[in-house]
C-alpha cells in the first residue's frame, strides 16, 4: 500500500513561483545494517524521484542510502500552464509509485 | 486606617500568590518548546510532518474490515467520536479491573469485536491506528479520568517515576524534574510530558509509542526494561498523563 502526501497549490497565477512538497513512506534501508540474526539487511532505497508538468520533466533527483526514511522533497517551479503535475518515485525491489495532482493556472 | 492598610496588604498578598501559582503552572514545557526551530516547523507543517503518513495509513486501516467478525473500526465507531479519547487514556475498560492504554484498547476491540489477532507492539498497523485515533484529539487538553479505581495504579506510577534504578542508579525524576532544561550531552533534557504519542522520532526514523520511549530511557540508565505487556508501563503512563494534565495533545509530534 503506497502512502504519499503531496502538497501543491490548487491554483497559481501565470509566471508565479510555487512550492511543491512531496513526502512518501519508505524505509530507505541502507544495506549496511545487520538484522537481529546477524545477516545484512538487503538495501531497499528509492533510487530516483522525478516530477513532470504536463509530461515535461521539471525536477529530478537521485537518492542515496544516506537519505533518511520517509523522505521529504520540496522544490520550486514557475507556473506556466494548467494541467497535471505527476510525481514519480522508483527504487529497489520494484518500487514504483506515481501520484498526480491537478493545477489551474490563470 | 490600619484596618484598610491591612486589607490592602492582604489583597496584595493574595494577588502575588495567585500570580506565583500561575507562573508555577506555566513552568511546564512540552518537548516541542525544547526543540529547535527547524523541528518545530517540521511538526507544524501539515505538508511535511512525516507522522501524518502514519495518520493517513491509520485512516485507511480504520475503514478496513479485519478478523473473522468481518467488521472494521468504522462499523462501530464514528471517527468524530474519538475526539478526546487519547486525552483521557489510560482507563479501565468495562468489566475489567486494570487500566489499559489506547493501544490496549485497540487490541481489545480487535480480539473482542473483530475476532482478529491482536496487533504486535510497535507494529506499523498498531501505531498507525493509534495515531489516527489520537490525531482526533490534536489540540485537546489532556484530561485524565477521575476514576477512583485508577488512584493506586497512578500512585504506583509515581513511585516508579521516583525510583532509582539501573547501573547508573537514576530515577526518571532526577533527569526530568531536577535537571530538565539542562543538557545531556548535546541534547536538552525535556520535562517528559507525553503530549505527542505516538511520536515521530527522527532517531527512530519512524513512529514510536510511549512504551518504546520509556524502554529507551530504561536502557539509557542501564536498567532492565520489562516486556511490552508489563503493567508498570501503564502505571507510569497514568502518572505522566496526570502530570501533564491540561497540556494540549500534539499528535503526531516530531521529536529529535
Amino acid at each position: 500500500m503506497s502512502n504519499v502526501m503531496v502538497n501543491v497549490p490548487k491554483t497559481a497565477k501565470p509566471g508565479e513561483m510555487i512550492e511543491l512538497k512531496a513526502l512518501i513512506m519508505h524505509p530507505m534501508e541502507t544495506g549496511f545494517r545487520s538484522g537481529t540474526n546477524g545477516r545484512i539487511i538487503p538495501r531497499n532505497i528509492i533510487q530516483r524521484f522525478a516530477a513532470t508538468w504536463n509530461g515535461q520533466e521539471i525536477f529530478a533527483m537521485a537518492f542515496s542510502p544516506a537519505i533518511a526514511a520517509n523522505p521529504f522533497v520540496s522544490f520550486f517551479a514557475v507556473a506556466r500552464q494548467s494541467g497535471t503535475i505527476e510525481f514519480h518515485w522508483t527504487g529497489d525491489e520494484g518500487f514504483d509509485v506515481k501520484e498526480q495532482v491537478a493545477i489551474t493556472v490563470g | 486606617m490600619t484596618r484598610r492598610l491591612g486589607l490592602a496588604l492582604l489583597l496584595v498578598a493574595f494577588a502575588t500568590s495567585w500570580v506565583l501559582a500561575q507562573t508555577a503552572a506555566d513552568r511546564r514545557r512540552s518537548g516541542y518548546q525544547d526543540m529547535g526551530e527547524a523541528l518545530q516547523k517540521m511538526q507544524d507543517d501539515d505538508g511535511g510532518n512525516p507522522g501524518l503518513l502514519f495518520v493517513q495509513l491509520g485512516r485507511q486501516l480504520w475503514d478496513k474490515p479485519a478478523g473473522s467478525g468481518g467488521k472494521s473500526c468504522a462499523d462501530c465507531h464514528a471517527i468524530a467520536g474519538m475526539k478526546g479519547v487519547a486525552a483521557r487514556y489510560p482507563a479501565i475498560p468495562k468489566g475489567a479491573d486494570k487500566p489499559i492504554d489506547l493501544e490496549g484498547r485497540i487490541n481489545l476491540c480487535r480480539t473482542d469485536h473483530q475476532r482478529a489477532e491482536p496487533l504486535a507492539p510497535e507494529s506499523q498497523d498498531l501505531l498507525s491506528l493509534e495515531a489516527w485515533v489520537a490525531y482526533q484529539s490534536r489540540g485537546v487538553p489532556i484530561a485524565p479520568t477521575d476514576d477512583a479505581r485508577l488512584v493506586p495504579f497512578r500512585a504506583r506510577g509515581e513511585t516508579l517515576y521516583r525510583l532509582r534504578q539501573g547501573q547508573l542508579n537514576l530515577s526518571c525524576a532526577i533527569c526530568h524534574d531536577d535537571n530538565a532544561g539542562n543538557k545531556l550531552a548535546g541534547a536538552t533534557i525535556p520535562q517528559a510530558h507525553p503530549t505527542g504519542y505516538p511520536v515521530y522520532r527522527l532517531e527512530w526514523q519512524t513512529l514510536g509509542s510511549l512504551k518504546r520511549r520509556l524502554r529507551n530511557c530504561l536502557v539509557g540508565i542501564r536498567a532492565e526494561a520489562p516486556g511490552y505487556a508489563a503493567p508498570d508501563y501503564i502505571a507510569l503512563e497514568l502518572f505522566l498523563m496526570d502530570r501533564a494534565r491540561g497540556m494540549p495533545i500534539e499528535v503526531p509530534a516530531v521529536r529529535p
